[in-house]
């Protein structure tokens, strides 16, 4: 079953993410997806995440079609022109991939090239909108298409976002994308429910399917660093402080994510696990919540 | 207005270095305002040089000039006799008058002693920020009179990223997330209606761009 048919089904959604590596060895790569491909309706992969140069998430989710999982390409709008952005899309559908997630992307300065152009021609709305119109058989500029794509589009929202300005921006934004499209909504990485609780009351009329953001704590350190650093993470003291004193952080780490899958499961429609370098721990996160 | 800042004092002077007579050329507009290029930056510049040529045992001679604007070239003729006497030009203007300034004395090198960085405002004594980005197609009615195109670090048009935190832009800590500023002043003239609006991507310019007015023409 493809994500999308998962999705149709009703069941609890289960999505995780592969970062492609900087270089073109990409045996850990397949490794780590043949280990979890049939745990999960569907993988991620990421575009050149944090803007740091590395293999392209086309390639990596034509390998992952091949394994028999279900890739979701992540495509931004950092680096591709309308022009680039389509013609990406065209190729991805004719490799059998089925499924984007539009994003704007980091900016390049927070990346390796710091350097580098930010392109930025289209937004995250302005994606959704383009993936629509060549799923009805026509680019932007409005010519027809020599054979349509068929994707199944999909978006993120930042439910963590810290003012109430950016909160109410951040939900404007997600009915406008879902108004251009989009079917399904990936979040930030969860850590206070009450909080996701909050936020989920608040899009309760949209007709959308929210799968929460999970992250694989790996250190104290590692929570204290989001906590500063990553835009609408916020890892509350008592889960640092359980990071702290373990004697096993992997154990932990598990137990942490499998608590809020639980939690999740009663609030979204499903749970995309962001393993960052752990993706061979997520069947155990699974097991541990029950899934 | 156009703000520029004076490039490092060794570009200048490696520049220069095969110049034995040069004038520097000051702009009474735009980088008078923001403190780079006037009457007072044209004097500090000449007499570094001098020093600087001296202490090289490479002396030259530098001459002191601003007119009002180097991009009207009604202003640039008053000096083209006196240009006519140096070897090189020194243009402490915008990019926009080095060569306006550059084209209209022809024969004499025109050398910029600026970097031209943006159009911007005063926010504070003695700095300015980049508020326009010149796109050629003005949306600030619907965003509270402040631009997304220039001030977003990625130029949204629909609503912010992700990625601020505090109300500060994932690029800079010292950049406001100008989407939250937009927000907080639509949300004081009661305009909040227009975040919902769908905003259609840009046509961007086609370099270089000109203004035809018509009944001004050829008069």
């Amino acid at each position: 079953m493809g994500f999308r048919e998962a999705l149709d089904s009703g069941k609890f959604l289960i999505t995780a993410e592969i970062g492609p590596v900087k270089g073109t060895e990409i045996d850990g790569l397949l490794e780590d997806a043949e280990l979890i491909k049939e745990k999960v309706d569907a993988i991620n992969v990421t575009d050149l995440q944090s803007s740091v140069m590395r293999l392209g998430s086309m390639a990596v989710c034509h390998l992952l079609k091949d394994l028999g999982t279900d890739p979701i390409f992540q495509m931004t709008c950092r680096d591709r022109n309308r022009l680039a952005l389509q013609s990406d899309l065209l190729s991805a559908w004719v490799l059998g991939i089925r499924n984007v997630l539009a994003l704007t992307g980091d900016h390049p300065t927070l990346g390796d090239h710091p350097q580098a152009m930010p392109v930025f021609d289209l937004d995250s709305v302005s994606l959704l909108k383009v993936i629509r119109r060549l799923n009805e058989g026509f680019d932007m500029a409005g010519n027809q298409l020599k054979g349509a794509t068929d994707f199944f589009p999909g978006a993120v929202v930042n439910p963590g976002a810290d003012t109430e300005a950016a909160l109410e921006m951040q939900i404007i934004k997600m009915e406008k994308k879902i108004e251009a499209g989009a079917r399904f909504f990936q979040t930030q990485g969860i850590f206070d429910l009450d909080l996701f609780e909050r936020f989920m009351k608040r899009i309760e009329g949209f007709k959308t399917t929210v799968l929460g953001g999970i992250i694989l704590l790996k250190s104290a350190g590692m929570a204290r660093f989001m906590n500063k650093n990553v835009a609408g993470v916020f890892v509350p003291e008592p889960i640092i402080k359980e990071m702290e004193e373990t004697k096993d952080k992997v154990k932990t780490s598990v137990k942490i994510a499998a608590q809020m899958i639980k939690g999740l499961k009663s609030l979204c429609q499903g749970v995309h696990i962001m393993a960052i370098g752990w993706e061979k721990k997520i069947p155990m996160v699974l097991e541990e919540a029950g899934l | 207005m156009i703000v520029a800042e004076i490039k490092p004092f060794g570009e200048i002077k490696d520049m220069l270095k095969d110049y034995k007579k040069v004038l520097i050329l000051g702009c009474g507009t735009c980088v008078t305002v923001c403190l780079s290029g006037g009457e007072r930056q044209v004097e500090l510049l000449a007499s570094a040089l001098r020093m600087a040529r001296k202490i090289e045992g490479n002396e030259i001679t530098v001459g002191e000039r601003t007119i009002l604007r180097q991009c009207d070239p009604e202003f640039i003729d008053q000096i083209k006799y006196e240009a006519a006497q140096y070897d090189a030009i020194l243009s402490m203007a915008c990019g926009a008058g080095v060569q306006g300034t550059a084209e209209r004395l022809g024969s004499i090198p025109v050398l910029p002693a600026m970097n031209t960085t943006f159009i911007g405002v005063s926010d504070g004594q003695g700095t300015w920020v980049e508020v326009c980005a010149a796109c050629g197609a003005c949306i600030l009615a619907k965003t509270g009179g402040i631009c997304p195109v220039a001030r977003c670090a990625k130029s949204l048009i629909n609503g912010p990223c992700g990625g601020s935190q505090d109300g500060k832009c994932e690029v800079s800590k010292d950049n406001p997330c100008v989407w939250q500023q937009i927000y907080a002043h639509l949300l004081k003239l009661n305009m909040l209606h227009f975040l919902r609006e769908m905003s259609q991507p840009k046509t961007w310019p086609v370099h270089p761009r000109r203004l035809v007015k018509e009944q001004t023409k050829g008069v």
